[in-house]
């Protein structure tokens, strides 16, 4: 079974984020002016071919934390979405 | 006895040759052979030294460095730099480094979010590592640097081991990036491992602003040239 997996990579808490900060100072010149503590991550998906869910979870995590975060600075979380569709090499569809 | 210096080249290294033509062109009294190192080789026997060059690893796809820790090279490089060979990373080498575990730390987004190019000072913070052993404590250098991410960034444990064991190598006199307590360089505990943000192989030739870089390199063959003796 194919599982599609979402990968959210963020800045551990304390790791000071320069996106995030100036996409914070832009903010209040575009008429902004309730938003604040502005964090900038990154979201992967993926297809994970695993018997279930569980496991799909586990190969996923796996991946996360030996390539898709830097331990030293950021931390990930993986969610299984479902079971993905058919689909070709970087999500092209038929 | 000339020491003898692989220079490795990932997919998208650019200053490969600007660190070849430095190293030969240093003169007397540091005479040294280098040549390129393809990323695919898995071992890096026989060298003396080992330079991890600027440029954009694996178009620093996902993060600068994260696709170049898992070149085959690169576990070569790690067992060379437990054995205690000389390797030195600059600007992207030195964030290959860091995503390999070899050095503390990561480099971040430059505060501001500018890409910087232009020639800084830098000041000489330590001389037990293999790129400053010939250069005098508190020197003050003036080296080109030329990055994206150069914002050192670790924990408030980590820097304290890093100054605790006088790991800091270079600290910029102007901090123009962010870098967590102006670090422009930092080395391993053994002060083998160095990775610094600057460009000396760009500041060793009468052409360019600066020559200040050559210290650093005239440093970094001397300990190749031990690291030799030593090995023989």
């Amino acid at each position: 079974m194919k599982y599609e997996v979402l990968v959210e990579v963020r800045l551990r808490p304390g790791i000071a984020d320069p996106q995030g900060a100036t996409i914070e100072r832009a903010l209040p010149a575009l008429g902004f002016s309730a938003v604040d503590a502005v964090r900038v991550g990154k979201a992967i998906r993926l297809s994970v071919d695993a018997p279930d869910e569980a496991a799909a979870h586990e190969r996923a995590t796996l991946v996360a934390e030996r390539l898709l975060a830097n331990p030293v600075i950021e931390e990930s979380v993986v969610t299984v979405i479902g079971v993905a569709e058919p689909a070709g090499r970087n999500g092209a569809r038929p | 006895m000339s020491a003898r210096i692989g220079v490795v080249v990932f997919p998208g290294s650019n200053c490969e040759h600007d660190v070849v033509k430095a190293l030969r062109c240093l003169g007397s009294g540091a005479e040294a052979e280098a040549e390129l190192v393809w990323h695919g080789e898995r071992t890096v026997a026989g060298y003396d030294a080992v330079v991890l060059p600027g440029g954009f690893a694996h178009g620093d796809y996902l993060r600068p460095g994260a696709l170049a820790r898992f070149s085959p090279v690169m576990e070569a490089v790690s067992k060379y730099a437990a054995d205690g060979g000389p390797v030195v990373g600059i600007c992207n080498g030195f964030q290959v480094l860091t995503e390999a575990g070899l050095l503390p730390g990561a480099l971040q987004k430059n505060v501001g979010l500018r890409f910087l190019c232009k020639t800084v000072a830098v000041r000489v913070c330590t001389t037990r590592s293999v790129l400053t052993g010939e250069t005098v404590l508190g020197e003050e250098l003036a080296l080109p640097i030329n990055h994206f991410e150069g914002n050192f960034t670790c924990d408030a444990a980590t820097l304290e081991v890093l100054r605790a064991e006088d790991r800091v190598v270079l600290r910029y006199t102007d901090n123009p990036n962010g870098s967590v307590d102006d670090i422009a360089g930092v080395c391993n505990e053994e002060g083998n491992v160095v990775g610094l943000m600057p460009h000396p192989e760009r500041a060793c030739d009468a052409m360019t602003a600066s020559t200040d870089g050559t210290g650093l390199l005239r440093s970094l063959v001397a300990a190749a040239t031990r690291h030799t003796r030593l090995a023989v």
